[in-house]
């Protein structure tokens, strides 16, 4: 108790240096949950991004098809099952026939994706109600980027060129009759999206699918044979790891941060031996006891930590507060990231990192305090009494 | 009743050391205190009269010989016991005054009661009446910063005084005062030295304590030479 009042003293005594350090420390928890709180943010949307755009709630792979083996893809459809008919016609799963291409717009020529998918499927959010069923011309979706580095538009034609299940060539010129913006580069980056059935018709492939995607908040999953069922943890695997990646870059950069900071109290404090000396002396004559001048310079140090979690709390919380409302608006050509990323991000930040954050400064403060104050209290008192610098 | 005698000093050395070889600050001093004394340690600058009054007041400790403070042997005393001898029984007052400088008068002088644990409204009384008998009512809420140098030597004094010792050790307590201030002082410690028995050990030079004094111890170069009564 009595540390603590001296503390408190000394600290509000000392003005303009304790507030100095107070709001050096106040901006690194600030800055530091800040940013954890973004990269939360953005893992939390890059994988709702994910969910929404690609994986559903977990696919359905035929058993052959491997997404990284390009000589295989052609081979790897069979016929959809039927006993889950009824549960594509109430979108609880909804198919994907995937497969190999060339296109030529404007004389240029691009490997491509064909992805065929059903136009009235409501599991993705692929705006696949502008594929027309059933026309002689093949209608196709592609995303911005994919419309961009092919410089295609709404209406513009392009010749595709595939072999069909037979391995004979074939070609046909396909309309461009949408083209949607997403965050998701890898649904969009040298994808065609055309109806399902136009596919399997191009590809004499009746009733055929590479995988079946399933609606997001369905519960069962129930084996389908012939069908390899991968969920969440697989599909986004990757995904997760490069978010931890990401999230190391980030603590090396806070790492530093919380240093400068914590450095700003050591030299305090070990400033405080010099400057102070003359005072502990002071102190340990009138009675004090070296545990004593130990603890109180302890305190001090966690009172820094204390004061600035509330300066933090008194600028931050309004301000990350409004930043979690508003977002941060990423610079172009984040894209290359390789990661789903929004336009805006929106940090969310938990109570585990609010604590944890604190928790870390705190004892991080009380660390760098106590190790100068022990020295300080080995000090010859009648030589502190004198204030020599020794 | 003959624990009368509360400081004792045996054939005491004190050396510092100084580049390779040790510099001797005091030797043979054979002295005793009794309770009640108003006793200076006087002698020339350099002759050792703060050295003894440290030891005495277990901030330092001898290098030969037996230094008996108020029934502690001070050679032989932790740290923590030091500390509790200093709280409970000595009062300081530096040459240097040594005021904390982010406390208030009010706080440098409630300092060591906070050490000693007193209860509020007891330490409150005890911090205001020392305060007033030297005068410092209206600079209450002063830090030492904004202090002249006798008014910093009278805070020293009240700082030393408010836990009410057994023994006050001053070193030059009149160093920075004028001389009515100094006569105040003096004829207020004569007093408490009156009706508390509180054992006054003084270090100085200045004419205008040495008038005061009951006994001189005369130092010189480190050696008693002298002992007036
Ligand atoms: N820590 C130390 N290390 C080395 N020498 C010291 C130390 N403290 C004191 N001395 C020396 O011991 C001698 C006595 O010093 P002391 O401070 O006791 O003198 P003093 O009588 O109080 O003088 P003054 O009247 O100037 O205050 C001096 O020569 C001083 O240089
Ligand atoms: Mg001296």
């Amino acid at each position: 108790m009595l540390s603590l009042k001296l503390a408190y003293k000394n600290l509000i005594g000392a003005g303009l240096r304790t507030w100095l350090n107070v709001i050096v420390l106040s901006f690194s928890f600030v800055i530091i949950i800040w940013n954890k709180g973004l990269l939360n943010g953005w893992n939390e949307q890059a994988k709702r991004d994910m969910i929404d755009w690609q994986i559903g709630g977990g696919q359905y792979w035929q058993k052959d098809y491997d997404p990284y083996d390009m000589f295989t893809i052609n081979e790897s459809h069979s016929v959809i099952p039927d006993g889950i008919s009824d549960d594509i016609q109430n979108g609880l799963l909804t198919p994907i026939l995937i497969n190999t291409a060339t296109i030529y717009p404007e004389g240029r020529m691009q490997n491509v994706l064909l992805k065929g998918i059903l136009p009235e499927q409501k599991i993705l959010k692929l705006p696949t109600d502008k594929l027309q069923k059933n026309s002689d011309e093949i209608s196709i979706l592609i995303g911005s980027r994919m419309a961009e580095s092919n410089k295609l538009q709404v209406g513009d034609y392009f010749t595709i060129r595939w072999r069909d299940a037979n391995g004979t060539f074939d070609a046909a010129d396909a309309k461009v009759v949408d083209i949607f913006h997403t965050n998701v580069p890898i649904v969009d980056q040298g994808k065609i999206w055309l109806s399902l059935e136009q596919l399997q018709k191009m590809l004499q492939a009746p009733n055929e699918a590479t995988m079946l995607i399933t609606e997001n908040n369905s519960v069962e999953k129930e084996e389908i044979s012939g069908w390899v069922f991968r969920g969440h943890d697989y599909l986004l695997k990757e995904m997760d790891n490069l978010i931890k990646m990401k999230s190391v870059g980030g603590s090396i950069f806070y790492g530093i941060l919380l240093a400068l900071a914590l450095l700003a109290i050591f030299d305090t404090q070990i400033l405080s031996i010099f400057r102070r000396q003359k005072e502990i002396g002071t102190e340990i004559a009138l009675g004090m006891t070296r545990w004593q001048v130990v603890r109180l310079f302890t305190v001090e140090g966690a009172m820094y930590s204390v004061f600035a979690a509330i300066l933090a709390a008194i600028y931050g919380i309004p301000l990350l507060t409004w930043q979690a409302k508003v977002g941060l608006a990423m610079p172009e050509g984040t894209d290359d990231y390789g990661l789903p990323i929004a336009k805006s991000i929106f940090p969310s930040y938990s109570i585990g990192l609010v604590i944890g954050t604190v928790l870390t400064i705190f004892i991080a403060t009380v660390i760098v305090s106590y190790l100068p104050a022990k020295k300080i209290s080995k000090m010859n008192p009648t030589d502190a009494i004198k204030g020599k610098i020794q | 009743m003959q624990n009368s005698q509360i400081i004792s000093i045996k054939n005491m050395k004190k050396q510092f050391p100084m580049g390779k070889g040790k510099f001797t600050a005091l030797k043979n001093i054979d002295l005793t205190f009794d309770r009640g004394e108003f006793t200076g340690i006087v002698g020339p600058s350099g002759s050792g009269k703060t050295t003894l009054l440290n030891v005495i007041g277990s901030l330092d400790s001898p290098t030969e010989g037996k230094v008996i403070t108020l029934g502690e042997s001070i050679g032989a005393l932790s740290h923590k016991k030091a500390a509790n001898l200093r709280n409970k029984h000595i009062g300081f007052i530096f040459q240097t005054y040594n005021l904390l400088p982010v406390y208030t008068v009010y706080e440098n002088v409630e300092f060591p009661l906070l050490l000693l644990k007193m209860p509020a409204s007891k330490r409150k009384k005890a911090v205001l009446d020392s305060l007033e008998w030297l005068g410092l009512t209206d600079k209450i809420k002063s830090r030492p910063g904004q202090l002249s140098g006798g008014e910093c030597q009278r805070v020293a004094v009240a700082r030393a005084m408010v836990k009410i010792p057994e023994v006050v050790l001053a070193d030059e307590p009149t160093a920075n005062l004028d001389a009515e201030n100094s006569h105040n002082i003096l004829k207020m410690m004569v007093k408490l030295n009156k009706e508390l028995k509180t054992t006054f050990i003084f270090a100085t030079h200045d004419e205008k304590v040495i008038q005061y004094l009951r006994r001189q111890v005369v130092l010189k170069d480190g050696k008693v030479v002298n002992i007036k009564n």
